[in-house]
């Protein structure tokens, strides 16, 4: 798994953590963008697990693979229930759901990558 | 506002924080507990209580049970406070860090806002007369 490739995923998770954060800064609640949003992280996040198991299969490193792997099978459930829980809310905290979320998220991928790089014992 | 439930508003995104927690203590809980069991026994076992805690603090607040959730949060804070002055005073009895070790530093300090937001937010909601 190289490096760039995790920054990216990260990176559009802030990315998206600002974005839900301008929604909750209009007192907007959940909306369709946000939406699209999650799931096109969530798409990053899947292609990040299937990636990231093909990297470990091949790789000579010394990674802790189950860590790696459920670390990966974890961050792709939190965009979903971050959906699931913050639709129904009807006030701006809808939105607030999904900072969390998103921040969450991008804190996961920089321990995966961590993970990998043998950071974490 | 008839909708006073803990859940609602800022509830919403309290119980997201709080199922990130639950999430992240037992997951390293199980983690300890699984691979390295033997290192580090009064830390893993603080690690599995930790993410109990969270875990039924999470429940009681998206399903609107304050007596359950005044204790579990109020577990929480002496978990944390009590925790963290434990990491200082005696570092040897956490070879292996807890969600709560040092004040939770390692989670950027949140388990220590944490449940004095969890606790403001009951008594902003509380019913009254109830």
């Amino acid at each position: 798994m190289n490096d760039p490739v995790a920054y990216a995923v990260a990176g559009f998770a802030l990315v998206a953590a600002a974005y839900a954060g301008w929604h909750l800064w209009r007192e907007a609640p959940f909306s369709n963008g946000l939406f699209y949003v999650v799931s096109v992280l969530e798409l990053l996040l899947l292609g990040l697990l299937i990636g990231g198991s093909i990297a470990l299969s091949r790789t000579e490193r010394d990674v802790d693979g189950v860590l790696f792997v459920s670390y990966l099978v974890t961050v792709l459930i939190i965009p979903p229930a971050a959906v699931v829980w913050g639709i129904a809310e009807k006030s701006r905290w809808g939105s607030g759901v999904v900072v969390v979320a998103m921040l969450t998220v991008a804190v996961l991928v920089f321990r995966v990558l961590g993970i990998w790089q043998g950071a974490y014992v | 506002m008839s909708d006073a439930s803990t859940s609602s508003g800022f509830g919403r995104a309290l119980v997201a924080v709080y199922a990130v927690f639950a999430l992240a203590a037992s997951a390293r809980s199980v983690y300890q507990l699984a691979a390295k069991a033997s290192e580090a026994p009064f830390a893993y076992t603080l690690s599995a209580v930790a993410g109990v805690v969270y875990v039924v603090a999470t429940v009681a607040l998206a399903t609107d049970r304050r007596a359950l959730a005044v204790a579990t949060i109020g577990f929480e804070l002496v978990g944390v406070l009590g925790v963290g002055l434990l990491t200082l005073v005696d570092g040897e009895l956490f070879p292996d860090a807890t969600v709560w070790s040092d004040f939770g530093a390692g989670y950027g300090f949140v388990p220590l806002v944490l449940p004095f937001v969890g606790l403001w937010w009951l008594h902003r909601t509380r019913r009254v007369g109830a």
